[in-house]
């Protein structure tokens, strides 16, 4: 069975994540060697998982976390002293 | 589960340091939710309370971190509601069965990593403007699965859908951003061409 660039797509998640099966992953390669456009979709495709990743682009707001301690306290005190949650 | 028979036997301050790993996650998945800073973490917090006054009703049954989003995103569900902000792109899970065009950004020339380029605060905004682009049922899942890193399983339990339809809106979502992004990250590239190749 030969492939088609999009059958390809259909799959690139898929194959990103190892997720397809040895047949289908076999096929995929074998379409890759050769597309030089499917080559480039995976590549970029895996390119932007990798980038959106990184921990730099997404950033809690700053002091996000001293605010969210904060408030457990005043629950902590609240909820009283002697008795945990329940 | 230790931490949490503790923080329920009484050692309450250990709480801190079990929500800690969570909280990244909690703000994000509520962001992604409600797109506004100020109310993800207004949420963020009630989540942690929720959590806390209920702690001992967990049992278990999923990681804790799975257990604490599914809170989370009820509670975001719920504020999305009474601040009447539910778009059109809910979280219904027919829209799975919807097909789109998902071509791919045909190109040839990004293929490299633009890695250094991160540390400029442009690129940054690029990619957060275009996950926030995405229609909600996606970005959620790409916030779990891709930033948080969270597996298939996990993310499926934290947004109460099934495994396949985590797989289908991972597919859908990269398809989307590769096409928005590729074009847009061929500026990016780094002087010297570093090759991100070896196919897995």
């Amino acid at each position: 069975m030969r492939i088609d660039c999009k059958h390809v797509w259909e799959h690139i998640s898929a194959y990103i994540e190892n997720d397809v099966d040895s047949v289908l992953r076999a096929e995929i390669d074998r379409h890759l060697e050769t597309c030089e456009i499917c080559s480039a979709v995976l590549d970029s495709t895996r390119n932007v998982v990798i980038l959106v990743a990184d921990d730099r682009v997404f950033e809690l707001p700053a002091g996000f976390s001293e605010r969210l301690h904060s408030r457990i306290d005043r629950e902590l005190e609240e909820s009283g002293g002697e008795k945990p949650p329940a | 589960m230790e931490c949490i028979r503790r923080v329920l036997a009484g050692e309450r301050h250990l709480f801190h340091e079990l929500i800690r790993p969570c909280e990244r996650s909690i703000y994000f998945l509520l962001f992604s939710l409600l797109k506004n800073e100020t109310e993800a973490e207004d949420v963020a917090q009630e989540t942690v309370i929720k959590v806390y006054q209920n702690l001992d009703k967990f049992r278990g049954e999923s990681q804790f971190r799975t257990w604490v989003l599914s809170i989370a995103r009820n509670e975001g569900l719920a504020r999305m509601r009474k601040i009447g902000n539910r778009r059109e792109d809910s979280l219904d899970a027919r829209t799975d069965e919807q097909t789109g065009d998902y071509t791919p950004a045909i190109l040839t020339s990004w293929r490299e990593i633009p890695a250094d380029a991160l540390e400029q605060k442009e690129l940054g905004a690029i990619l957060r403007a275009a996950i926030e682009g995405l229609p909600e049922i996606y970005r959620n899942v790409v916030l779990l699965r891709d930033i948080e890193e969270m597996d298939i399983r996990e993310t499926a339990a934290a947004l109460g859908i099934s495994e396949a339809s985590v797989k289908v809106r991972l597919h859908r979502a990269r398809a989307l951003l590769q096409r928005v992004l590729a074009p847009q990250l061929k500026g990016f590239a780094p002087a010297k061409r570093r090759w991100f190749g070896g196919r897995a």
